[in-house]
């Protein structure tokens, strides 16, 4: 980055004088350096997120190669194409200009399978970067506006989606646009209201799929792209939360300047996730429409189902009551219209609104900038597994037929799984989650308080055996850790602190090599090395036994 | 020719006794019973007539074995009474709450069930499994043979069954069929255990027959529903979409977003979880 060479005197390269006039007229050169010099910090987790964003740029290439052939037009016209099944079928412009784009245009087959892998992958990925900001608890003030934002991106990525997924207008997708429309009917004053708006007329209509192009190719992506730069900025400013660690504090972000070691990791990234794209794309299909034929609104067929973004909404229609409200004067609100818009409606409320509620509930109003595990905020926790528990019922029962056909379930009986399991199962994983939190918790605390269990079984005189533990730093009188519970993780195998003698590269976690770790918290008066003498032990470390180091005695 | 006894020793008796009142009376008695005996003797003799008849010019199979039942009958009969009497009645009559009658099914349905192995059956209950065929062909060709010529009905059709437009066929496919079956057979869930089975394993003849007799919870789709040229021309494209390769790789089953969902998650999400938790490693 010759840009931000900033040597004492003129610059005598050719590189470095065009900077400099560069950096006259444009001044760049501080926030270029600043930018680049920010760091990110070093965990798995934080680059679920980035998955989302390559996603998304996936789908935007490759859907811009999709709309040089597609006609979103709803003309009747008669197939005349490579794929003899349909040949002679009236249908749409739309589905017949899919059908050519899929076996007439070179690569177009696998470039709608790019888009449509990708656009599954994009949704996929946002969920699991939205379970991993919720459950490290880093929508917590000041991030707050960041996780609004990103909540309003995934209801914009379902309506993408659902947008997407109708624009061929095969038997498949006509059937989900037919499901919409009722949607809209079902919402009461404004439902027929709506509808008109939505589709120009009492029916689905001929004007939806031009409608649903604009939206999909043009408005929402641009709202998408307008956020996504947002969430960027605000992510930079607010700079990057951190998992607890030795040397991590509130005030600092321990880990990779962007330039070099995160970009390289970014585009390594971004191949990979291009990578596996490609992959699916090129080998296994999705969404074969001409298998399913023209839409026609005399027609059906068993497991329609929505992408998987949207089967929840299916699933909440399939188990909920068919409660219609007949009111006075010829007026009904459609079971409908709870399970799609009132439930939908409920949960992205809910969801956007959990740092709110959660400021509420625990008082905490601090801002943070050090994530927590899991563990340690058992009641999110809980209350997290609750909903996916909620939304994973609703979802299973959204493909209840498929599901029933098989495995060999009666189809009623998997209905009445959904029915009562949404309501029973949330608080048993609630429950059982809570639990498990502080499990993990307190096993934590005891391998604080008494040392990692070496495995070393040892026979006392008077013939007790007991089992050494190693403390992870200096003990007390009574031979207890005196190492506070700080939310980090601790280590609970010998091998993890250097047990093993020689750092062991491991595959999916790094091992660090335990010289360099000593020399390290050696320096910085900390960890296991500066309690050298206080290692040696041979206790239990049980206040029976005076808790005291003790040499052995064999 | 039993029959014909009483008639001629009533009219030798008559011929003796025609002299006094009392044997007038008689004679006119006797003459009543005689032109009633003889009613009866006629209408016997016509019976036997038109079974003797019917005997010589109803299209019976060659070689009678017993009387009027051929070679394939009797096997079917013997088959019948050994495999599907128990649930179908001694005379095909059906069994109330164990089986249907089979009078007016036809051979056609009896092709159905028995080929695709879903008669006999293994125990009552919501649908009936398909299995592999119990019967040889052969076999299957003798309760044919045995339950038409005792109930009658649909029969199988001949010659080319795929003789048909494709597109024609996947109209009327989704029109009629994908209701249940899916959009390309693979067949689907239906109420209380129930379920329309997929196509992909069925022959020409099971599929055609399927529609002609409308087993377990099928509707019949008759010759007046779809014609005999309609059902071959489903049963082409049903053959032509199962036999095509699928352009895209994998076809994971041809079951649309559910399987789809299942493959972004497990492989999509699951080698990229794999791939960040190994570039978290290399610090």
């Amino acid at each position: 980055m010759a840009a931000t060479a900033t040597a004492p005197g003129a610059p005598t390269t050719r590189l470095g004088k065009t900077a400099t006039e560069i950096d006259d007229r444009l001044i760049v050169a501080g926030p270029l350096r600043r930018t680049l010099n920010k760091v990110f910090p070093d965990h798995w987790s934080f680059l679920l997120g980035e998955i989302a964003l390559y996603s998304f740029i996936i789908a935007l290439i490759s859907g811009t190669y999709l709309t040089f052939f597609f006609d979103a037009s709803m003309r009747e016209v008669v197939y005349d194409g490579s794929y003899a099944p349909l040949r002679g079928v009236e249908m749409s412009a739309a589905y017949d200009s899919a059908l050519n784009l899929s076996f007439d245009v070179r690569g177009g087959l696998f470039m709608r399978q790019v888009h449509h892998w990708a656009a599954l992958l994009f949704v996929a990925s946002i969920v699991v970067h939205l379970l991993r900001v919720f459950f490290t608890g880093a929508f917590r003030r000041p991030r707050e506006t960041n996780w609004i934002i990103g909540v309003v991106m995934l209801v914009l990525a379902l309506l993408m989606g659902v947008t997407g997924y109708t624009l061929p207008d095969d038997l498949l997708s006509g059937t989900g646009l037919r499901i919409i429309s009722a949607i809209i009917l079902s919402v009461p004053v404004i439902g027929t209201w709506a509808h008109w708006a939505v589709f120009g007329g009492d029916f689905v209509g001929e004007l939806i799929i031009g409608r649903f192009y604009i939206a999909h190719v043009l408005i929402i992506p641009a709202i998408l792209l307008a956020l996504i730069a947002v969430h960027l900025l605000l992510l930079v400013k607010q700079k990057h939360a951190q998992f607890p660690g030795p040397g991590r504090t509130e005030h600092n972000v321990v880990g990779n300047r962007l330039f070099p070691t995160f970009a390289a990791k970014a585009t390594g990234l971004l191949f990979i996730v291009f990578g596996v794209v490609a992959a699916l794309g090129g080998l296994v299909q999705i969404n074969p429409f001409w298998l399913w034929g023209p839409y026609n609104p005399a027609q059906v067929s068993a497991a329609s189902q929505p992408d998987w973004y949207i089967l929840f909404l299916d699933g909440s229609t399939r188990i909920f009551p068919a409660w219609d409200i007949n009111l006075p004067g010829d007026y009904t609100i459609p079971a409908l219209f709870w399970p799609t818009v009132v439930v939908a409606g409920a949960m992205f409320t809910v969801l956007a609104l959990y740092p709110v509620i959660e400021r509420k509930l625990s008082g905490d109003t601090a801002s943070h900038h050090l994530l927590q595990r899991p563990r340690d905020v058992p009641v999110r926790t809980s209350l997290g597994m609750m909903g996916l528990t909620f939304y994973g019922v609703l979802m299973l029962s959204g493909g209840n037929d498929v599901f029933a056909d098989k495995f060999d379930v009666s189809l009623n009986a998997m209905t009445w799984f959904g029915r009562l399991g949404v309501v029973v199962l949330p608080p048993i994983v609630y429950a059982i989650t809570y639990r498990i939190c502080l499990g993990l918790q307190m096993h934590d605390r005891e391998v604080l308080e008494h040392g990692i269990e070496t495995g070393v079984i040892r026979r006392l005189p008077h013939g007790e055996f007991i089992e050494v533990h190693q403390p992870l730093g200096p003990v007390d009188d009574h031979g207890h850790g005196v190492l506070a519970y700080g939310g980090a993780p601790v280590p609970k195998k010998m091998n993890q602190i250097g047990g093993a003698r020689r750092a062991v590269r491991g595959f999916f976690k790094p091992i660090e090599e335990p010289s360099q770790v000593e020399l390290e918290q050696g320096r910085e008066g900390r960890g296991l090395a500066a309690a050298d003498e206080a290692r040696e032990l041979t206790s239990s470390g049980r206040p029976s036994e005076g808790g005291r180091p003790q040499e052995p005695r064999d | 020719m039993s029959t014909t006894n009483p008639q001629s020793d009533a009219a030798s008796a008559v011929v003796d006794t025609a002299t006094t009142p009392v044997a007038r009376a008689r004679a006119r008695r006797r003459s009543k019973h005689r032109r009633r005996v003889a009613n009866v003797a006629g209408l016997m003799a016509g019976l036997v007539l038109t079974g003797a008849l019917y005997s010589v010019f109803s299209p019976a199979q060659a070689a009678p074995a017993e009387g009027t039942e051929s070679a394939a009958e009797a096997a079917g009969r013997e088959l019948y009474d050994r495999s599907c009497i128990s649930c179908h009645g001694a005379n095909l009559e059906g069994v109330p709450n164990r089986g249907p009658s089979l009078i007016g099914v036809g051979e056609a349905s009896v092709y159905f069930q028995v080929h695709t192995g879903r008669m006999p059956l293994v125990r009552q209950e919501a649908d009936a499994a398909d299995k592999p065929a119990v019967f040889s062909d052969e076999e299957i060709d003798q309760l044919m043979a045995y339950v038409q010529a005792n109930g009658g009905g649909p029969t199988l059709p001949s010659g080319d069954l795929r003789d048909g437009d494709v597109a024609e066929g996947g109209e009327l496919f989704r029109l009629n069929c994908a209701s249940c079956h899916n959009f390309v057979g693979e067949g689907g869930a239906l109420s209380s255990g129930k379920a329309a089975p997929s196509l992909t394993d069925s022959n020409d003849l099971e599929i055609y027959t399927a529609m002609l007799t409308g087993p377990e919870n099928m509707p019949v789709f008759g010759d007046n529903q779809l014609t005999p040229e309609e059902k071959r021309a489903i049963v082409n494209y049903v053959q032509t979409i199962g036999e095509q390769a699928d352009p895209g790789g994998a076809g994971i089953g041809r079951v649309g977003p559910v399987a789809e969902g299942l493959v972004i998650w497990v492989v999509g999400i699951g080698v990229l979880m794999f791939g960040i938790f190994w570039m978290g490693s290399k610090a």
